[in-house]
């Protein structure tokens, strides 16, 4: 096994999500399946290569520091599921 | 023949004509759409209304206003891309009723154009599959035969196109999403190199890898769409300064100095004979155009599917931390603590498919096991971008199947979620490597399914694809009518 049930759960909590015991039986399964197949990659010797994060190299993409039209307070609330008009309300967190 | 039937350019030619007006022109597309939208399901959400509106506004201008390159043409948008006061859902029940505040860029670059919004199209929920069956709001079937799949995620692009519901549309590509469908659709599929076009309002999926393009009905049309698509965008940090070409310009019929790279690696075991055989027409097409062919070799490309399912879950993970009940979207009404509410909004809004790509993605990143998967990844992915910069050296682009097999019955593969990812195997090439990847139509299966031909180039040389896909669609002379639908209720 590539992954047990219990480090299936302790993900999912990472991810902030929960499964049932029956997702979590079948995400356990087709999770091992998965890192069974990616095993693959380690026929590979990689040592000294550089990992590639994006297909360019892309250095920091800078503008002049000025204020640009950008959202009012009321359309970046105006999706929000719970407001008070000035603020998204979520359950109390303390 | 009816309006609904033309290309873009050939809608073009006869409104500025005036043989044909934009009104008729979308009556036409919504005729189609409300005779056989109710079983293909291409669309999300669609306005009829204010398409109509804008048709007439646009009719009733002075003939001699300055006309934009789209304008009056119908099309659809994947409901991915945001569209100010129009529900964007990414087909996920985690934001069915969400309505963006502001228009993604390409959404803004269309309507300068004076292109026509009819809708926005299905897809795989976040992008995340090749059939669209996880859209939550119903799956869009494929036009030549509707027990099968359109492919996916632009799935509902795909048959909006093929069926002649709008003219044209817009998809995403993070792994094949708008060449897979394209092909198995019968119609032209462009992803053009990253950060060519503006990823400003689409809703993430993978960040290295995401890029939005055209789905049309010829190449033609492909680069009228491209014309009005590409270019720099200071509002995304990972676009391209790189100046765009005149794309019309590549429709060159003929190939005479170009090197054509056949990439052995492509033909995988389990490729259809029938694929084969319509890529190898598509070979000596481009041949008998005056092209030289070379053998050329992608060795790492067996890698791809292990180097693609880690890296595109590892940056969806961290993306679709956002969906988080707070800001947009969905919440979960009962959660009386922060982390139920983040729980139990996430547990109901995402379907299984997301949350499997979430869990490996969240694994591969964390904490003992990522030098093991997300670093490893990133290290082969990098010796599939010097395989291509190899090839590059001895062609000028590349020719290969864009799937092993033509579309397959709807429901065929779902319960084997790694037997779905390594049909993605000849597509994901080009989102590691960043580069252009364009689908083309070949032929048929025996069974009537369409087959396309998968042409990718060096960073840049869309004109590259777009002229050697000219060339294939003059001299293959594939069948580009509308299918005749039967409906299969």
């Amino acid at each position: 096994m590539k992954i047990t049930k219990e480090e299936v759960e302790h993900v999912a909590h990472l991810a902030r999500l929960h499964l049932d015991e029956k997702e979590l039986e079948q995400m356990t399964a087709q999770l091992d399946t998965i890192l069974s197949y990616v095993e693959k990659l380690q026929e590979l010797d990689t040592s000294g290569v550089v990992p590639t994060t994006h297909a360019f190299s892309i250095s920091n993409a800078f503008r002049e520091d000025s204020v640009q039209p950008s959202l009012t307070q009321q359309e970046a609330l105006a999706e929000g599921p719970k407001t008070n008009q000035e603020c998204f309300i979520v359950p109390r967190v303390i | 023949m009816e309006p609904y039937e033309l290309t873009i350019s050939q809608a073009l030619e006869h409104m500025s004509a005036g043989e044909l007006s934009s009104t008729e022109l979308v009556q036409s597309c919504l005729g189609r759409i409300k005779r056989l939208d109710e079983v293909l399901r291409a669309f999300v959400s669609r306005d009829e209304e204010q398409a109509l509106r804008v048709a007439r506004e646009l009719d009733d201008r002075s003939s001699k206003a300055k006309k934009g390159r789209l304008c009056g043409v119908p099309l659809a948008v994947k409901d991915l891309i945001c569209t100010k006061g129009t529900r964007t859902t990414c087909g996920s029940k985690i934001l069915e009723q969400f309505v963006p505040p502001y228009d993604a860029t390409v959404v803004e670059k269309l309507k300068d154009e004076e292109a026509i919004i009819v809708g926005k199209a299905s897809m795989d929920e976040f992008a995340m599959g090749s059939t669209s069956e996880t859209c939550a709001f119903g799956i869009p079937r494929n036009p030549w035969n509707t027990d099968y799949i359109a492919g996916g995620s632009s799935g509902g692009s795909a048959v909006a196109v093929a069926a002649g519901e709008v003219l044209g549309a817009l998809g995403s590509d993070t792994g094949g999403s708008i060449r897979q469908p394209a092909s198995l659709c019968g119609i032209v599929g462009m992803k053009p190199t990253y950060g060519r076009v503006s990823r400003y309002g689409l809703i993430a999926f993978a960040s290295s890898l995401d890029q939005i393009g055209p789905l049309t009905r010829d190449v033609r049309d492909c680069a009228l769409m491209m014309n009005s698509i590409c270019g720099f965008d200071p509002k995304d940090s990972t676009a391209v300064t790189v100046e765009t070409d005149d794309y019309s310009a590549a429709l060159i019929d003929d190939m005479a100095g170009v090197r054509v790279g056949v990439p052995r690696e492509y033909f995988v075991d389990g490729l259809d004979p029938e694929v084969e055989k319509v890529v190898m027409n598509g070979v000596a097409a481009l041949q008998e155009a005056g092209a030289e062919i070379v053998e050329v070799s992608i060795p790492h490309v067996q890698y791809c599917v292990a180097v693609y399912y880690l890296i595109a879950p590892a940056e969806a993970s961290s993306n679709l931390a956002r969906f988080d009940g707070v800001a947009y979207g969905f919440r979960d009404p009962d959660a009386d603590t922060l982390v139920s509410m983040y729980k139990d909004t996430r547990s109901r809004g995402f379907g299984a498919e997301v949350k499997r790509r979430i869990l490996i993605g969240t694994y591969a990143l964390s904490s003992g096991y990522y030098d093991a998967y997300y670093k490893k990844a990133s290290q082969v992915r990098t010796l599939i971008l010097d395989d291509f910069k190899a090839a590059w050296n001895s062609c000028d682009l590349l020719i290969s199947p864009v799937t092993p097999t033509p579309a397959w019955k709807i429901g065929a593969k779902t319960d084997d979620p790694l037997a779905l990812y390594l049909s993605d195997i000849l597509t994901l090439s080009a989102n590691l490597a960043g580069l252009p990847g364009m689908s083309v139509p070949g032929g048929f299966s025996s069974t009537g399914l369409p087959i396309g031909i998968q042409l990718q180039g060096p960073h840049f040389m869309e004109s590259s694809l777009i002229r050697a896909a000219y060339n294939i669609e003059q001299r293959l002379n594939v069948d580009r009518r509308i299918p005749p639908i039967t409906i299969n209720r």
